[in-house]
């Protein structure tokens, strides 16, 4: 009896101490946090992905938590997407502003059949630490260099390497468009765009600054400047020898003619994708 | 005789010097050079001929655009028949001033004869301006500007001028011949640097696998008041700056620091003998000593003297007659150099050797598993812990990486040769620093 | 077609292989000894140790993590001879497979091969087997020199179950005890040679002593751990001695006997499950020699080197966490 008392007692009174030591930390370390943001971080992906331009998930919520309507507009979670910011804008009790998908696109075509590989490397396979022994991996200066960085960079399983071409992948479904890869890549090839509708997207996929000549001679789907594409649309703007399309240019519009008139293919139409892949088989 | 090193890590490598007894040589003029428009540290230089235009040896072909910047001077005579963007041994696109060599004149102003000239008359201001005139730049491989390095900056003391005639760098024995060949010269410019620097000493570091040049400069150490010679330990890496500042006079630069910070001066040799000529013999930087050199790769392996913008397959002519078997061609030594990516690319003012592998030499191992035997972190000289930087970066832990004092790294690649499982850790250090930069433009 | 490839471009000539090789080689003296003196049946164990860790981790490698199997960079051999050194000759070769696969398995692949592992393997197999099967761990043969095909199973004690037996049996004074028993003691020259009954490596102090040369020769390991192990359990001993004057702690008869050097020399120094800087090693080797002090004067086991080590290994993690080299131009904090 005494044993069981004794046991009990001890027990219980290590509980209660313990109990009262809480209570007071808690009193002494008790913050006053604004419980919207609480409730923003709860409900956001918590991948810390930076997307939103924020450091994480932690900052963004605290951001819109002390937001006013107009700043809010500009604030957007790029991987919850248009769904999350109407439930954050329910917590707030500001309107969500409806911003259309985008995604990663990779502009280059440069792959082992298009540009073959002129260097062999050995050392850690990165992309950054080649640049700075190797402008590249074929003859084309400006072209992916192919050893995934951009793949090692996403957080979301969006890049996968295609060991057929050499060239990394955008699974559409998976990209949330944080911003990773166009970070990392030190050719600047990706870039973020309008996901468009039914993924219907037209841009140049090429990077090269090369004239014409060379640049064909480099690579078979190198972008030569030639002007055709900026005579169907004006915005078209052809730059250093490269032409890019702006995401103003309608892709539903122009993107077939537009990948038509090319004549190295450097321009991409997703659009008729799967003629192409039939095409590739 | 006792010699000095520096305390912490180091690695004793196989230092193959093989061309140590053979003598410079010319290398003879080629049919084109390339002369790149950055061959430093800093800002390209201004571009000052054209097409068409005739130039001869010495010409100024580009001039300084700031500060940080140097001249670039014609190394051949001849005609400007290109200037376009040429991949560079640097990986990078650079303008280069494509000159067909004609003929062998030279600019009037220049002194060629062989004699010595030992008093030096020209004051403080004249020297670093004749230095800056000359396009003269670090030519230990860093290509940082020398007048910079000749003027002390505002509100710091200098009290040593340290003469870098160590070449711990695997095959190379470029600055070991000039010390030998050119001991005096070397020690007349060690003197013009004193006086453009306002100090009274200067001390010639050159480690002990290099007895001739040794001798050399110890006997003629005696007839100049102030130079002295400092035997090293031939250990690598103990020609990198800090390293030897630490050798030589005990004091170690602070983290972030550079040398002036601990009152010191670290001048390579071959710079030395650039600005002994240029001062004393008015003749521009449009050549160096280059080592051309390799086990089996390299039948000859010899001391060229070489015109800035030769390139580098016309020396590869010269040392082997079957160029099929080479695997990999190394713009500097074995342990830092840097793998050309053609033939063609031109050697600069900063080329100290080219390096020639066989095709079997040039495979870099697979890497394994670390097993943590720590020799990374034993032999850094730096005291830092490669292994951890790497598991930093393995984890995408960045944040990590300043607290691992990545950006003190040298990258002197001894981490990455003394590894059993040949994992690349200089590779995950130089991503570090990128990754630190980064994070600091932030 | 030119190779590019980041700096440097050599590479030193040690290779994990050849510091395996340079340990296997480092180990062989001792097996010259063991086989001299327990003949075919410690060959037996030896051989089971090996083949068992090697084809262990090669199944494991190929058949569950489905990797290239490691077998080539030698270090499950390492791990199989310095198992079967702490087994005893005539050692059943069915429990020395389960030491393996503890060894191997649990031990090292478990947690992701090697480089990986906390523990030591070879001493994690050891003292699995010595609480598994206590009886067979501790029929230790009497020495038979040159006697190579001798299976006769005559038995005896070690020196320092001998001692341990003395301490807690015996209650006469110091110094009687040192007369009566003085007898059943080897004396230090085979102690030293390895004429002692113990685990199959660890009887011939020579033998690993010059294994040690031969690493600190091949610049496998640095002197550090051994050398202040030994030194720590020494002067406790040596302290101990000085105080009671019990038999037990007599420190010559100590220090050659059981596992120390072996231990010492090819355990404590185990890459993978050491600390990584040199202080680290240093405070990792003091604590060996406490703990192993502690064992074998407090505990019922009359061994302690292979349990100090294995709770030393648990340190590890912490001591490198705790002791950073000082980085150039930098003050320690």
């Amino acid at each position: 009896m005494n044993i069981i008392l004794s046991g009990v007692l001890v027990l219980g009174g290590i509980g209660f101490c313990a109990a009262l030591i809480l209570y007071y930390v808690a009193q002494k370390f008790h913050t006053d946090d604004d419980m919207r943001v609480q409730k923003i971080e709860k409900i956001l992906p918590g991948a810390n992905c930076g997307g939103c331009g924020q450091a994480g998930c932690h900052d963004f919520a605290v951001a819109c938590a002390t937001s006013d309507e107009k700043s809010f507009e500009k604030l957007h979670c790029t991987v919850g997407g248009n769904k999350l910011m109407k439930e954050i804008a329910d917590i707030l009790g500001y309107k969500a502003v409806e911003k259309a998908p985008t995604v990663a696109v990779l502009r280059c075509q440069g792959s082992c059949q298009n540009a073959p590989i002129k260097f062999e490397f050995s050392g850690l396979q990165s992309c950054r630490l080649a640049t700075q022994i190797a402008t590249a991996r074929s003859e084309c200066p400006y072209g992916c260099m192919r050893l995934g960085d951009c793949v090692n960079a996403c957080k979301f399983g969006a890049l996968k390497m295609n060991p057929k071409t050499g060239l990394p992948e955008v699974d559409e479904n998976k990209c949330v468009s944080c911003g990773a890869c166009v970070a990392v890549c030190p050719k600047q090839l990706f870039e973020i765009r309008p996901k468009g509708k039914d993924g219907k997207r037209v841009y140049v996929a090429c990077r090269n600054q090369l004239k014409g000549a060379q640049a064909r001679k480099n690579c078979s789907v190198a972008c030569i400047a030639c002007q055709k594409c900026a005579k169907i649309n004006s915005e078209i703007k052809i730059e250093n020898n490269l032409s890019y399309i702006p995401t103003s240019v309608d892709a539903e519009q122009y993107g077939e003619i537009l990948a038509k008139s090319c004549p190295t293919g450097a321009i991409v139409y997703t659009g008729l994708k799967k003629e192409n892949n039939q095409h590739e088989d | 005789m006792k010699t000095k090193t520096f305390p912490m890590g180091g690695i004793h490598i196989d230092k193959h010097k093989i061309t140590s007894h053979k003598a410079i040589i010319d290398a003879g003029l080629p049919e084109y050079v390339y002369i790149p428009i950055k061959q430093h540290i800093g800002a390209p230089a201004k571009i000052l001929v054209q097409k068409g235009d005739k130039v001869k040896v010495g010409t100024l072909l580009a001039d300084a655009d700031g500060l940080v910047s140097a001249d670039i001077h014609s190394s051949v005579s001849g005609e400007v028949v290109k200037i376009e963007d040429i991949v560079n041994v640097d990986a990078y696109l650079t303008p280069m001033i494509v000159i067909k060599v004609e003929g062998d004149e030279y600019e009037k102003s220049i002194d060629r004869t062989p004699d010595i000239i030992k008093d030096i008359t020209l004051s403080r201001e004249e020297i670093i301006q004749r230095i800056r005139e000359s396009g003269i730049v670090g030519m230990g491989g860093a290509g940082y500007p020398t007048p910079i390095k000749t003027t002390i900056p505002e509100g710091k003391t200098a009290d040593t001028l340290i003469i870098n005639g160590i070449e711990c760098e695997a095959y190379l024995t470029a600055d070991d011949r000039l010390m030998v060949e050119h001991a005096e010269e070397i020690i007349i410019g060690a003197k013009i640097l004193n006086k453009a620097l306002g100090i009274q000493n200067a001390i010639i570091a050159i480690d002990e696998n290099k007895p001739e040049a040794i001798e050399k400069m110890q006997s003629l150490c005696r007839k100049y008041v102030g130079v002295n010679v400092a035997v090293c330990e031939s250990k690598y890496p103990q020609g990198a700056e800090k390293q030897l500042i630490k050798a030589i006079t005990g004091r170690e630069v602070p983290s972030g620091k550079l040398p002036i910070d601990v009152h010191c001066i670290v001048q390579n040799a071959g710079t030395t003998f650039a600005v002994y000529e240029a001062v004393q013999k008015h003749k521009p930087l449009y050549e160096r000593i280059i080592t051309v050199s390799g086990d089996e790769a390299a039948e000859t392996p010899q001391n060229f003297r070489v015109r800035v913008g030769t390139p580098a397959s016309f020396l590869i002519k010269q040392v082997t007659k079957h160029p099929k078997k080479i695997g990999k061609v190394i713009f500097g030594g074995a342990m830092m150099g840097i793998s050309a990516v053609n033939m063609e690319a031109p050697t600069t003012k900063l080329t100290s050797g080219i390096l020639l592998l066989t095709d079997k030499d040039a495979n870099k191992p697979q890497s394994s598993e670390c097993i943590r035997c720590a020799r990374c972190a034993d032999f850094c000289p730096m005291g830092l812990r490669p292994y951890a930087i790497a598991t930093a970066l393995k984890n995408h832990e960045l944040s990590e990486l300043g607290g691992l004092h990545t950006m003190d790294c040298i990258e002197c690649g001894s981490c990455s040769y003394i590894c059993p499982a040949r994992i690349p850790l200089l590779d995950y250090c130089k991503l570090g620093k990128m990754e630190v930069r980064k994070q600091l433009k932030k | 077609m030119l190779k590019i490839s980041t700096a440097p471009h050599i590479n030193s000539p040690q290779s994990t292989q050849s510091i395996m090789r340079d340990v296997i080689i480092a180990l062989m003296p001792a097996f010259v000894v063991a086989l001299c003196v327990f003949g075919v049946s410690a060959l037996e164990v030896i051989i089971t140790s090996v083949a068992g860790c090697v084809v262990f981790e090669y199944m494991i490698c190929k058949y569950l993590m489905h990797i290239q199997p490691t077998t080539w960079d030698l270090s499950a051999v390492v791990t199989g001879l310095l198992l079967g050194y702490n087994l005893p000759a005539g050692f059943p070769i069915w429990m020395n497979l389960i030491g393996c696969f503890v060894a191997i398995a649990i031990t090292k692949m478990a947690f992701g091969g090697i480089g990986k592992n906390l523990f030591n393997p070879a001493l994690a197999g050891r003292v699995f087997l010595l609480i598994s099967f206590p009886m067979e761990m501790t029929t230790w043969p009497k020495p038979h020199i040159f006697d190579f095909m001798n299976t006769d199973m005559q038995t005896g004690a070690t020196t320092l179950g001998i001692l341990k037996h003395l301490d807690a049996e015996t209650s006469a004074t110091a110094l009687s005890r040192a007369t009566t028993n003085q007898e059943q003691l080897p004396d230090y020259l085979d102690m030293f040679l390895g004429n002692i009954g113990g685990s199959i490596g660890e009887i011939s102090t020579l033998a690993l002593i010059l294994g040690f040369i031969y690493l600190l020769y091949r610049r496998i390991i640095s002197w550090h751990i051994p050398v202040y192990y030994i030194a720590t359990f020494m002067i406790l001993t040596t302290i101990h001695w000085l105080l009671t004057g019990s038999t037990q702690a007599e420190p010559m008869t100590q220090l050659l006997s059981g596992g120390l050097f072996l231990g010492t020399i090819f355990m404590a120094t185990d890459y993978t499950t050491s600390p990584m800087s040199r202080q680290g090693r240093i405070i990792f080797a003091i604590g060996c020699g406490i703990l192993t002090y502690v064992i074998r004067f407090y505990s019922v086991y009359p061994e302690g080197v292979s349990f100090a080590i294995l709770i030393m290994n648990a340190f590890v993690p912490m001591i490198d966490n705790l002791c950073v080299p000082r980085v150039f131009g930098t003050r320690r904090k």
